[in-house]
């Protein structure tokens, strides 16, 4: 494989179709949807160790720098951007109210693992919310007020 | 959330009027961007014709560079061009990082791309820029580079030895700065003390690790000689006049941009030699030029904190009161200090910081800064606290331990007490409005030492070792000009706000201080709809941007509300007041009937009043309707800064209870409490989250943090799956509480509240850990503490 290597592939975004794009086959998906302006994925490490660029591929959290672009081909894919129903409206609405987040930049990564926290719907404990939620790094809060808001939302939606 | 009433300062009024928003735990109204995935961060920034750079960086601590050849790499796929340091030192003039104000410091000139020889693995040597960041990362690895690796002063314990590697030979040695503290005769009082404890700490390398890398796209436009800097820095005027300075600009015409950042504490601060280069390639090239550092520039060229060997020596009498205090303290900062604040500043405040709660009548401190080839080591969030903290309180418990008397009681004894403010710290540093009895008491209500007490003995019988420490600090907030400006660094200690009510009735405020994440812009608004008597909604801020901002210092050393707050609230008064004078001229009345409440201005004795909005509309477009001579202005600005003081020192004590698995040697934090006296907080919430995110980070620096070096100066652990932060499992909850003693300098009365977590955190686990590991006579003395440090001292392995 070359540098210039291209996938064609189709898949959403957000609902969106993307038909028959040209991706470059050592592209991440992470890179690929922020070239086209989904700059609300993030990308903090490129290693899967940090978390901020979690989205939602086919229903599941992923990495979308561990993904490549065109393995996304048939995919429907939703990011940060998308996160827009009753549910994650009432989450937003909850970490803001705990300001579960400063800086944000982790938080879409931390939305996404919240979305499929409540998609569980398991009710966990603070030490179960923390465990779930170990997968992303954030530097600001230290994490109190993001088990604070994830808790409530279990409470609440759950 | 619950409103928290804790506004306990008279200059601001009553709590209980309209539009008081000061002291309330308002969420962030300026933050659900974030949320939706609308936050503007320097990545998210496209430019046309914009162009990316990947740079070529030493892969060894010290080497010289005999040749480079970047022919072929200049010839590869979307390359635009290849630059060493002969072509960006045509644009840009090197720099030194030392400040004059503090005794004599070395350092030699650093240009942007190193020049004829490395000095730390990671060190910029030749950039490539190219259409898109991978296909400038595909050519760089077709540079060819004729290295001649050298030894490498790694240690700094050795770097002044007689057979060091000298780093620059020009400077005959590797002494940085050195520093002597001496007050009374420590060498007297410990003769006559009825007992002396010593110790000896490690504090390793760490790093900041923001979430966001650092990034800068900078964007020359030749028509209007006009540079444009989008940069997710910390002091965006600080960054206008260097860059002006170096890159022989027109200092007006450097625009500095800073939008939304992913965190900084303190990384962000500084000039880095790659962003120079973006800025000198931009210049070159006259087109945008985007660099966003990836995670393993991020370990290896990001500032790295702490690295500090320090020992220490108290005296006290059998009573527990302390009578002398010693400390010698070593540090190793790179091969360079850093520009333009300098890598003394940490050192500095270790010698400043310690002892600095109590009365210490003989002190000396001795600080030696060291070059070595590393990483270069600068101001990170509590700069000099977490030193400076835990050896005054390893050593208090020492003594404490020696002469048999309860970890609080030697402290309360030995506290400066809260009513003899004006005072001064052991070093000599001016103190004002601290209350660490108060918080020390504060603190104890909270965390039931008998309980904890009793929990430790039946752990113990259970073979659990447990332990607690309590501990109290001094925190550096709202530095004046006698901290950096006084030693020739341009670097504003004023901040400035500017108001105005536009024509549609809505508020307007700019600041000169930034935001990068703690609240910044929400507690502008609250400062500002409070003082105005106007609702929170109807305010906009500006802020990050040299354009459209008032010239300050920008946000570092938790300066914010204390300094930029102060500023806004004068702004405030001063609108209002011109707001008044033409309501009073308009509606043919004192000035003294009138009031704003809720946008409108009121007769406070009842009757028809006038919208801010139609005032707004009155002046502005129907001005004649005015009566003469009144003055229309409806915009005001306003600056502060602190005089006559180096620092507005904040106080916190804090509490912790650990225990340990003697077969594995992890820690488990059970319990976290904080007492924090900032003077007044404009949002309680913020606060408290600012002393949340900061404890974290300081139980990272005491468990987790470290860049590992091996002997040749390689770092073995950059990348985030190798360098352990902190993540939401192992860390505990924090439960904080207030004390308010408002500070003096200001009508605000807020101190900062950014520092003490980070600051204090690591001496009161460490204290906890000893108080543990001391009923089976073990100890620990090297952070971070791991389980494989535990165990060595447990005499396990």
């Amino acid at each position: 494989m070359t540098a210039n290597n291209t996938s064609n592939i189709s898949f959403t975004v957000n609902g969106e179709k993307f038909n028959n794009v040209n991706v470059p086959s050592r592209q991440h998906l992470a890179d690929y949807l922020r070239s086209q302006g989904f700059t609300g994925t993030h990308l903090g490490c490129e290693q899967g160790a940090c978390g901020a660029c979690t989205i939602e591929m086919d229903g599941k959290a992923v990495r979308s720098c561990l993904v490549l672009a065109s393995q996304a081909n048939g995919s429907d894919l939703k990011t940060v951007e998308g996160f827009d129903d009753q549910m994650m409206e009432q989450v937003k609405q909850s970490f803001l109210k705990h300001n579960a987040f400063q800086c944000g930049f982790c938080s879409p990564g931390m939305l996404m693992t919240t979305k499929e926290i409540l998609l569980s719907k398991k009710k966990l404990t603070r030490d179960e919310i923390r465990s779930e939620i170990s997968g992303n790094y954030c530097r600001c809060t230290g994490y109190q007020s993001i088990v604070d808001a994830i808790e409530e939302c279990i409470n609440e939606i759950n | 959330m619950d409103d928290i009433k804790v506004n306990q300062n008279p200059k601001l009024g009553s709590i209980d009027r309209p539009n008081s928003y000061i002291g309330r735990s308002i969420p962030r109204q300026n933050a659900k961007k974030h949320l939706d995935g609308g936050g503007q961060f320097v990545d998210d920034l496209v430019l046309p014709r914009m162009v990316h750079v990947a740079f070529l960086r030493s892969p060894f601590a010290h080497a010289e560079i005999k040749s480079i050849d970047v022919k072929s790499a200049k010839q590869s796929d979307g390359v635009i061009d290849v630059f060493t340091a002969k072509e960006i030192d045509e644009v840009c003039k090197p720099w030194i990082g030392v400040l004059g104000h503090l005794g004599e410091m070395r350092s030699p000139e650093q240009s942007p791309l190193a020049k004829n020889i490395a000095r730390w693995q990671g060190e910029p040597v030749a950039v490539v820029v190219a259409n898109s960041r991978a296909q400038a990362e595909d050519a760089l690895e077709l540079i060819e580079v004729d290295w001649l690796e050298k030894d490498a002063q790694v240690d700094m314990e050795t770097a002044l030895d007689p057979n060091a590697v000298i780093i620059h030979p020009e400077l005959g040695n590797n002494l940085f700065w050195t520093r002597t503290v001496n007050q009374g005769d420590v060498d007297k009082a410990f003769k006559e003390a009825d007992a002396v404890v010593e110790t000896t700490l490690d504090f390793a390398r760490h790093t900041g690790v923001t979430l966001e890398s650092r990034g800068i796209v900078a964007d020359w436009n030749k028509a209007e000689n006009k540079m444009t800097i989008y940069h997710n820095g910390q002091a965006p005027h600080m960054m206008q006049h260097i860059i002006a300075k170096h890159l022989d600009l027109n200092e007006g015409l450097v625009r500095i941009i800073s939008r939304d950042v992913g965190g900084s504490f303190g990384i962000k601060v500084h000039v880095y030699p790659d962003e120079m280069a973006v800025t000198a390639i931009s210049k070159k090239l006259g087109r945008p030029v985007k660099f966003i550092a990836d995670r393993l520039e991020s370990f290896t060229t990001d500032i790295h904190a702490r690295c500090h060997k320090i020992s220490g020596k108290l005296g006290v009498d059998k009573n527990g009161k302390i009578l002398a205090m010693e400390i010698d303290d070593l540090s190793g900062i790179g091969p360079f200090s850093m520009y333009p604040r300098t890598s003394a500043i940490e050192t500095n405040q270790v010698l400043n910081l310690s002892g600095a709660p109590y009365v210490i009548p003989n002190y000396k401190a001795v600080g030696t800064v060291v070059f070595q080839n590393k990483t270069p080591m600068c101001q990170y969030r509590a700069v000099g606290h977490p030193i400076a903290v835990a050896i005054t309180e390893a050593l208090i418990d020492k003594a404490a331990y020696k002469i048999e008397m309860d970890l609080d009681k030697i402290r309360k004894i030995n506290f400066i007490p809260d009513n003899s403010y004006p005072n001064k710290s052991p070093s000599g540093v001016p103190l004002e409005d601290l209350s660490h009895q108060a918080s020390m008491d504060k603190l104890l209500e909270i965390m039931d030492i008998k309980e904890i007490e009793t929990k430790k003995k039946d752990d113990y019988e259970k073979g659990i070792l447990s332990g607690y420490g309590v501990i109290s600090m001094c925190e550096v907030t709202n530095p004046s000009p006698l901290f950096y400006g006084v030693g020739g660094a341009h670097i504003s200690s004023q901040d400035g706000a500017s108001i105005r009510l536009e024509g549609s009735g809505a508020i307007h405020l700019s600041s000169s201080i930034t935001e990068q994440g703690q609240g910044t812009e929400a507690i502008m608004k609250q400062i500002a709809a409070d003082q105005l008597g106007v609702k929170l909604e109807s305010v906009r801020v500006t802020l990050g941007d040299t354009d459209a901002t008032p010239y300050g210092g920008g946000t570092w050393a938790s300066r914010g509300a204390g300094i930029g707050g102060e500023a806004v609230l004068k702004a405030a008064r001063k609108l209002k007041d011109n707001i008044l004078n033409i309501a009073a001229a308009i509606m043919q009345t004192d000035k003294d009937s009138l009031d704003i409440e809720d946008n409108n201005v009121i007769r406070k004795n009842g009757g028809e009043g006038i919208s801010l909005q139609k005032l707004a509309e009155t002046v502005y477009y129907r001005g004649h309707e005015i009566p003469k001579g009144t003055n229309p202005e409806l915009l005001a600005t306003a600056s502060f800064l602190i005089e006559g003081i180096p620092f507005v020192f904040t106080n916190s004590a804090m509490g912790c209870q650990v225990s340990i698995d003697q077969d594995t040697g992890i820690i488990k934090i059970n319990k976290f409490w904080a007492v924090e006296d900032c003077g007044t907080q404009i949002n309680p919430k913020l606060v408290e989250e600012q002393i949340r995110g900061g404890v974290i980070q300081g139980i990272g620096g005491a468990l987790f943090e470290e860049c590992v070096y091996d002997d040749q100066g390689n770092m073995q652990n950059a990348t985030m799956a190798d360098y352990l932060v902190p993540m939401a499992y192992e860390m505990p909850d924090i439960i904080v509480d207030h004390v308010t003693t408002n500070s003096g300098r200001s009508i605000i009365g807020a101190k900062g509240a950014g520092e003490a977590g980070t600051g204090g955190a690591p001496a009161v686990i460490m204290n906890a850990i000893n108080n543990a590991l001391k009923q089976v006579g073990a100890e620990v003395i090297s952070q971070p503490i791991t389980p494989e440090k535990v165990l060595k001292a447990l005499g396990k392995i």
